[in-house]
Formats: C-alpha cells, sequence, structure tokens
C-alpha cells in the first residue's frame, strides 16, 4: 500500500512532464503556450488563495504589469527574452510590496475588495499611460528572439518559454513543502494561533502575497512575449476573475487542480472565440455559478476525495465538505478552538 | 470652481446610493455583492428599455424599475444567496461575481457595447439659477433625490422598529434572535431593498450617463474602494465617504486632471495606511 504510494508521486511527475512536452501536438501550439502560462499563473494565485487563505481578486495587476514591464524591456533592450520576462516578474514582486503592504492589514473578504481596487487603479494607470503602454491598443510588435534565433514559430517558442514555467512549477511546489510553507498553512488553517506562537503573521503573508505576485509576473511577462504583444485586457478585473475561477474549477487548494482549470478554461475559450460566439461572459459566468453552488471541491478535490474513498481512507472529516483543504473558511466552521 | 464642487456633489450621489445599497446588505447578510454594479446597470437599461420599446416615461421609470429589480434582488437571495450564506463569504463574491459576468455579457450581446441615448425628461430639462451660477436642473434632482433617499434610510434605520431590528441583526445576529427575533425573515427583503437603490441609481444614470453594459462594472470597482474609506460594515460612512469622495475627485480633476481616476485608489491607501478599518469603521476584532 505504502510503496504503491511512493511510487505513484514519481510517475504522476513523470506523466506531467510528458503532457507538458506533448502538449503543442495535441492543441494549436499558440493555444498550448496560452494553458501553460495560465496553468502557472493558476497555480501561484493557489498559493496564495489555497495554501495562505487569502483571495486575492487583483491578481491582474502582475500579471498584466509584468507582461507590460516583460514587452517594454523585449521592444526595448533586445535583451534576450527570458530577461525580459523575470524583469517583469521582478516588477511584479515590486509592485506586490506596497499593495500587499496595505492589503494584508485586512483579512477575508475585505482583502479581495482591496486587492481588486489596487488592480484597478493599475488598469487606470496603463490605460492613460497611452506613451508608454499604447493605451486601449496595447504595446504591440513585442519580439521573439532569443539570440538571433527568430522564435516566432509558436511551436518553437512553447518550448523555448516551458523551461520558465516549469521552473515556476518548482518554485511553487518547493514553497508549499518548505517549513515556510507550513507557516503558511497554519496561519491559513488558524492566524491567531500562529500568531500567539510567535509568527508574525502580516509579515508572512505579505512575503506569499509577493512570491504569488512574483510567479504570476512570471507567467504574465511570458505570455506577452508569445503572443507579440501586451494587452490592455491583461490589467483588467476580468483577468483577475478568470485565474481565480480556473483555481476554483480545479479545486482550490490542490496547486494540480488549477492546471486542469486553467486547460479547461483555456480551450473553452479558444472554442468560443473560434465559434464566433460574442459573449463568452455568458458562458464563462454560468460555469462559475454553478461551480459556487454545487461544485465547490473543484475537478481535482474531487478526484481526490473519490481515490481516497476507494482504498478506504475515507474523504476526511465529515462536514468538512465544504471547505476541502485549504479552501478559506470561517473560523466558526471549523470550529476554532480559540 | 463651485460649480466644479457641484459636479462632485452629484458624482457622489450615485457613489452615495451604490455604496449606501452595498453596506446595508453587507451588513445583514456579510455579503459583498459583486453584481451590484450589474444590478445598476440593468437598472440604466431598465429605463432605456421601457422609453424605447413601451414609450414608458422617466417618472413611470423611476418607481417601477427599482421595485422590479428589487423583486429580482429578493429571488435571487431566497434561491441562491441564501444557500451559500453559511459558507465563508467568500463564496457569495465568486457567486456575484460570475452573476454579474452573465448579466453583462446578457446585455452586451442583445445591445452591443455602444452607448444607448436617453433624453432627460421634459420637466427637468432645463436649468436652475443657484444664485451664484446656474446649474442643469436635472442634475440638481439627482442630487436631491439621493440626499433624500439616504435621509429618509437613515431615519428608517435609527427611528423605527423595522430599523432597530436591522441594526441589532446588523451588529450581533446570534443575540438578536436569542431574544426572540426572526433575523432570517428580514434577510430576503434587506437584499432585495439594496438591490432597488442600485437599480434607482441606474435609473437615475440614464438621462446624464452613457447606458452601456460595461458602465456598472468599472463604477462598482471605485464604490468597493470608498466602501473601504468610508468604513466596512458603517452604513454612514459608506454614505458620507460616497458624498465625500465625489467632491474631492471632481476638485482634483479640476487642478490633477492626470490622476482623476486614481485619485480615489490612492485615498484608499492612505485611509488603509492611517486606519485599516475606514473612516468610519469600528476595528475588527483579530482573526
Amino acid at each position: 500500500m505504502i510503496l504503491s504510494r511512493l511510487a505513484a508521486r514519481p510517475l504522476l511527475l513523470v506523466a506531467g512532464l510528458f503532457l507538458a512536452l506533448a502538449l503543442p501536438w495535441m492543441v494549436y501550439p499558440p493555444v498550448a503556450l496560452d494553458i501553460a502560462c495560465w496553468a502557472l499563473f493558476a497555480a501561484a494565485l493557489d498559493l496564495l488563495l489555497g495554501f495562505t487563505g487569502l483571495l486575492s481578486f487583483g491578481h491582474a495587476a502582475f500579471w498584466g504589469g509584468a507582461a507590460y514591464v516583460a514587452g517594454l524591456i523585449a521592444v526595448h533592450s533586445g535583451l534576450p527574452f527570458p530577461v525580459a520576462v523575470l524583469g517583469g516578474a521582478a516588477f511584479a514582486a515590486v509592485l506586490a510590496l506596497p499593495i500587499g503592504y496595505l492589503s494584508v492589514r485586512l483579512h477575508g473578504i475585505y482583502f479581495a475588495m482591496v486587492t481588486l481596487a489596487f488592480a484597478q487603479m493599475v488598469y487606470f494607470v496603463v490605460n492613460q499611460w497611452r506613451d508608454l503602454t499604447g493605451g486601449e491598443n496595447g504595446l504591440q510588435g513585442v519580439p521573439r528572439e532569443l539570440f538571433g534565433l527568430d522564435l516566432s514559430d509558436s511551436f518553437l517558442f512553447y518550448y523555448a518559454g516551458l523551461p520558465l514555467v516549469l521552473a515556476g512549477f518548482v518554485a511553487v511546489w518547493r514553497i508549499v513543502r518548505s517549513p515556510f510553507g507550513r507557516v503558511l498553512a497554519s496561519i491559513r488553517d488558524n492566524p491567531a494561533r500562529a500568531q500567539a506562537l510567535g509568527y508574525p503573521v502580516d509579515r508572512y503573508r505579505l512575503l506569499a502575497f509577493v512570491l504569488s505576485a512574483a510567479l504570476s509576473g512570471l507567467a504574465g511577462g511570458l505570455f506577452a512575449i508569445g503572443h507579440g504583444f501586451a494587452s490592455l485586457e491583461s490589467v483588467y478585473w476580468t483577468t483577475s476573475g478568470q485565474v481565480v475561477m480556473m483555481v476554483v474549477l480545479g479545486g482550490i487548494g490542490t496547486l494540480w487542480g488549477g492546471v486542469i482549470g486553467a486547460a479547461l478554461v483555456v480551450e473553452l475559450n479558444d472554442y468560443l472565440v473560434t465559434a464566433g460566439f460574442d459573449g463568452i461572459g455568458i458562458v464563462t459566468g454560468t460555469i462559475f455559478v454553478i461551480i459556487v453552488l454545487v461544485f465547490r471541491r473543484g475537478i481535482w478535490g474531487t478526484a481526490r476525495d473519490l481515490l481516497q474513498a476507494r482504498s478506504g481512507r475515507g474523504p476526511g472529516k465529515p462536514g468538512s465538505g465544504d471547505a476541502p483543504n485549504g479552501a478559506p473558511s470561517r473560523s466558526e466552521d471549523v470550529g476554532s478552538p480559540v | 470652481m463651485l460649480q466644479q464642487a457641484f459636479n462632485g456633489l452629484v458624482g457622489g450621489a450615485f457613489y452615495a446610493l451604490l455604496a449606501l445599497g452595498l453596506a446595508v446588505i453587507f451588513g445583514m447578510l456579510g455579503v459583498v455583492n459583486f453584481a451590484h454594479g450589474a444590478f445598476y446597470m440593468l437598472g440604466a437599461f431598465g429605463s432605456y428599455v421601457l422609453l424605447d420599446s413601451f414609450g414608458v416615461n422617466f417618472w413611470v421609470a423611476l418607481v417601477v424599475v427599482p421595485v422590479v429589480l428589487g423583486v429580482a434582488g429578493t429571488l435571487l437571495e431566497r434561491l441562491f444567496i441564501r444557500r451559500l450564506s453559511p459558507l465563508d463569504p467568500l463564496y457569495n463574491f465568486l457567486f456575484t461575481f460570475g452573476l454579474a459576468l452573465v448579466l453583462q455579457d446578457l446585455v452586451k450581446r442583445e445591445y452591443g457595447v455602444q452607448s444607448q441615448p436617453y433624453p432627460r425628461p421634459e420637466l427637468l430639462s432645463g436649468t436652475v439659477d443657484l444664485g451664484l451660477f446656474t446649474y442643469p436642473a436635472y442634475q440638481v434632482f439627482v442630487l436631491a433625490l439621493s440626499l433624500v433617499v439616504c435621509v429618509v434610510v437613515w431615519l428608517v434605520l435609527t427611528r423605527t422598529r423595522v430599523g432597530m431590528i436591522v441594526r441589532a441583526a446588523t451588529e450581533r445576529p446570534e443575540l438578536t434572535r436569542s431574544l426572540g427575533i426572526d433575523v432570517g425573515r428580514w434577510v430576503t427583503p434587506v437584499f432585495g431593498f439594496g438591490i432597488a437603490l442600485a437599480g434607482l441609481a441606474g435609473v437615475l444614470a440614464a438621462p446624464m450617463r452613457a447606458v452601456n453594459p460595461l458602465m456598472g462594472a468599472d463604477l462598482i470597482i471605485t464604490v468597493f474602494a470608498v466602501v473601504v474609506i468610508g468604513g466596512l460594515g458603517s452604513i454612514f460612512g459608506s454614505v458620507a465617504a460616497g458624498f465625500a469622495i465625489g467632491l474631492v475627485s471632481a476638485l482634483g480633476n479640476l487642478y490633477v486632471p492626470a490622476l482623476s481616476q486614481t485619485l480615489v485608489f490612492i485615498l484608499m491607501a492612505v485611509v488603509l495606511l492611517w486606519r485599516p478599518a475606514g473612516l468610519f469603521g469600528r476595528e475588527e476584532s483579530p482573526s
């Protein structure tokens, strides 16, 4: 039993790597890059939502902000694209410092509102600063090349960008498994107790916020370079909502669930756009409503519970059904002993 | 300058009406209603459709549209919001977010993104002499009506038995329940009332602002910032902050036009730095 569980982990890892490598053969190559970037974005948000218990509704600021900065670096400096992407990620981290510092003072729903408001401020700045960002037209003509090698073919660019995405995933995974990640989880489950044990709760939350923003920036920067332009939509609130939707669809606090959520949402959007359907929000909004009403564990969470039930381990504590592993929950619901 | 200040107050009237609805709903249900902006947009479209397709004038729309939306709001609360209420409030936030997307894109699909025209009601098409300057009568009407609505809501909350129950249920739901008051019975009408206020703001906006599907979404995020500034859960704070922010951003627009859209968020940052619970909010207990 234990042996088979130990064997399952590397097997899953190999399967995941294989999928990541095979993706451009399975779907239209530009869509493959979209899936990879959104998957990393979703994992970065889950680091905050599922593993720290903070719902940020303003992550578009970091994804989109990094998209513009990476695009600007690539356009004006001609540096290799990974440098531009990392520059975008660094910008996202720097931007997250003041926003996070102010936002982590509030919790729960207030945190969501305040991050949303700050992200809207970033949107207005990007929209108004036309000389630099191109305003409503977006930042166009971002080059896709590496040391003179032309990467404008999406198929090639996918493989050029994949190492950055994989590095991002390794980082998320390492953070979650580290002692730091354990402290985050304890803050999520019981902030008062974590504080009483001597952990500076707000500082941990801020650090988690900055790390999550940097990884979102990594994904957003790569996304912009891959598309050859940074769009105003990337800093808009719908982008923040979309990534939250991916995480909830995949399963909050499952990390890999976000990847599945990202793949499904990107594919669905691509299908609707190709079909010429005007009003994607009707479909995605309805799905969102249904997930929140009846499917709160998400795909990965449900699958994991089913597997565990079959192997006779039971799906966790009864009554915790609506707050699966890491979903933020009211302290009364989990019966906090404080 | 005075005229600009007046413009600001009129803009603030919309913030105040929307913030009032948000605060009432939040206080009673603990729900942050992202769809509030969508209902504001539906209010404006409701009066546009009534006039365009049925020839129903502004004054009738001013009564009918908020009532219809209020009823829709009570249904929404009964069917969905109630089921999510025992869970983390984030789920209701996400639910209303999805709902807002659906409503916005349904209207967009039907009417496109261009703005629809809506004429001012004839009675208010002129100007009013305010002593120092003349001002469009319609704007004066908007300001006066929203002030009246805010004051009436305030009086109802502080001077009547219904208001007493709502305030008690807002502050100490368990204790109120144990005193023999059926809190659950009041939740639905309060939610419907909040939605009706958003609809009223929408009807008022139709003749002076562009009627388009996106009008609500951007406004509501600004109103979130207003509510945070005023104090989370403070009804008086929300309304006061609504008018104040309207005034400040209009004057800011006069002196520093580049900041016109971002000023409210900068103010929010300053308030968070200084008083995280907002100007009129009570300190949260550490969670």
